[in-house]
């Protein structure tokens, strides 16, 4: 055992293992000032009165009871119409979005696009799609080109056109350079370069991406109808307004067993993908 | 050619299994194109998407895009964009609503998934019933869109930014949870057993044991989370749910087109302020991470 005495040495040689420097101890001590500080205002802010509190709770229990057991109503085929279109847009919409963003991602890679101030504003042109959400696009389509999962699909390909493009663009800037320079020593123009020096190099990972996004926007698709974009979204919306609360369980439990599904098979995919 | 015993018959063996294999190579290109094809063109009709609608769809949007866009002139610019953000005041407390519901919602979150992600690793977990149970439950809570968990909230609670602040926490406990546990599978075993060893029960073990390794990882990720979170908590007015969405779904349904863009423009500036400050602070916890635990 250590006596007292080669403890004060001990404590006195290192000092800093015992007790933390005046300053960090400042520094942490304003840290965690500002940091209750926020949340004191965030509940205030947030937080509901106590009755109002207890009385959600009750509701919310109420809810999950009227939600067993789970059925379709009679509206199975309406339900199913709607998973359909959940499914055809997350299809279409990173279909139109990988298209989409080939051009746009060979466009705003440094090795390819020299012209720099171009290169610069490609990148925060997909900065700013993708900065924006899909909802926030899905009301805005729905004004412009009315109700329907068409405005979910270009509310879905608008913003993940923005983020394939800049992954694109990476994945291009990263490719092995030995390779685009045999091409180009063979006397090959900027179109053979980038389609046979480049894309060979960059297609799998494309196409590791799109997959994922597939399976993103399956999870996005559910939801866009909340705000007429089509899709099992508007159906949910619905009987959630109506009272419908066993529907609502049986549509929830629907979405589960079809994100799992498509995450299941899109990684089957991938994983072969990556393998070949 | 008769040096090799049975040569012509190996030769024609490996032409026969080559061909096989670019049959076989080419039948899955077919049936893979075709299957595409087919869900292709199903898609398109489900989906309604017509050329003729996408022609005249075009022109739509980007005459909705051109409207929305403020009347700035090189004259009096500053007076323009002033009365461009008439009501920067009201937005601006909006926008502070949802920043507060992304911190709050994400650290109730993380809180919910710091208490049941020691449960959810399979290196920890105290028997596997509760593995089971912490494993689906998160399983559950990111799996089902936080949206949905505001429109039940917003029936259950009322409108306003409570219903949203749960709806965020529900999902980030279930997106945390399962980060977490990922990290606490990777734990150092040694900490634990030596603990283990000394007579320390579970809790202590946890706490002694895999908390300090693994904290600053969560750090980490709970910042991450509060950069999505404040994106999420933007849209989830649109349900009722508190924060901006409202107003901009409000100015949207009633075509005030300059304020589309000024509360679009103000959500991407506050997104991408607080995405560098978190940024920031990462790194900050990445350089102290290693440094306090060699000290």
């Amino acid at each position: 055992m250590i006596g007292a005495a080669e403890l004060a040495a001990i404590r006195a040689a290192h000092p800093r293992v015992f007790r933390r420097s005046a300053a960090e101890r400042a520094r942490l001590a304003l840290a965690w000032t500002l940091f209750l500080a926020v949340l004191a205002l965030g509940l205030w802010r947030v937080l509901p009165g106590w009755e109002a509190f207890v009385a959600g709770l009750g509701k919310l229990g109420f809810l999950v009871r009227f939600m067993i057991p789970p059925t379709s109503g009679g509206h199975l085929v309406e339900i199913l119409h709607g998973l359909a279109e959940t499914l055809a847009m997350a299809f279409m919409g990173t279909f139109l979005a990988a298209v989409a963003a080939v051009p746009l991602g060979f466009a705003g890679a440094r090795n390819v696009m020299p012209v720099r101030l171009l290169h610069f504003g490609l990148r925060r042109l997909f900065d700013g799609l993708r900065g924006v959400d899909s909802l926030i696009w899905a009301i805005i389509f729905v004004a412009a080109v009315g109700m329907g999962p068409f405005a979910g699909i270009l509310a879905l390909a608008v913003p993940d056109a923005g983020t394939l493009a800049k992954l694109f663009a990476e994945a291009i800037e990263n490719v092995e350079k030995r390779q685009v320079e045999g091409i180009e020593a063979a006397g090959a123009t900027a179109v053979e370069r980038a389609r046979f020096g480049i894309l060979p190099q960059v297609l799998p990972v494309m196409l590791s991406h799109v997959l994922y996004f597939f399976e993103s926007n399956t999870r996005s698709a559910t939801i866009l109808g909340v705000v007429g974009a089509g899709g099992i979204g508007l159906q949910l919306a619905e009987r959630i307004r109506l009272d419908d609360w066993q529907e609502v369980a049986f549509i929830i439990l629907l979405i589960l067993v079809t994100v799992a599904a498509i995450d299941w098979i899109s990684g089957r995919l991938r994983r072969r993908i990556i393998a070949a | 050619m008769t040096a090799v015993a049975g040569g012509v018959e190996a030769v024609a063996r490996f032409e026969d299994r080559y061909r096989a294999l670019q049959r076989r190579k080419a039948l899955t290109t077919g049936l893979g194109a075709l299957l595409f094809a087919i869900v292709f063109v199903a898609s398109a009709l489900v989906g309604e998407v017509e050329p003729a609608r996408l022609a005249t769809g075009v022109p739509n949007i980007l005459d909705y895009v051109y409207r929305t866009l403020p009347d700035i002139s090189l004259r009096q610019p500053l007076t323009d964009i002033g009365e461009w953000y008439w009501a920067i005041d009201l937005w601006l407390l909006l926008m502070l609503d949802t920043v507060l519901m992304g911190f709050v919602g994400t650290l109730a979150g993380a809180g919910v998934a710091l208490l049941f992600c020691f449960h959810a690793a399979a290196n920890l977990a105290p028997n596997r019933m509760s593995f089971w149970v912490a494993r689906r439950g998160f399983e559950f809570a990111r799996t089902v869109p936080e949206l949905v968990f505001a429109l039940i909230f917003v029936f259950a609670f009322g409108p306003g930014p409570f219903a949203g602040v749960l709806a965020i926490a529900v999902h980030s406990a279930g997106a945390l949870g399962k980060l977490f546990a990922e990290v606490n599978e990777n734990a150092d075993p040694r900490p634990i057993e030596a603990l283990a060893a000394a007579g320390a029960g579970w809790a202590e073990t946890m706490r002694f044991a895999v908390l300090p390794q693994v904290l600053p990882n969560f750090l980490s990720y709970g910042l991450l989370r509060f950069e999505i979170n404040v994106r999420a908590a933007s849209v989830l007015g649109i349900v009722g749910a508190g924060g901006i969405g409202e107003e901009l779904y409000l100015v949207v349904r009633r075509f005030i087109y300059p304020d589309i863009s000024a509360i679009v423009l103000l959500i991407l500036l506050t997104v991408s302020l607080i995405d560098l400050g978190c940024e920031w602070l990462r790194h900050g916890l990445i350089e102290a991470g290693p440094a306090r635990a060699t000290r």
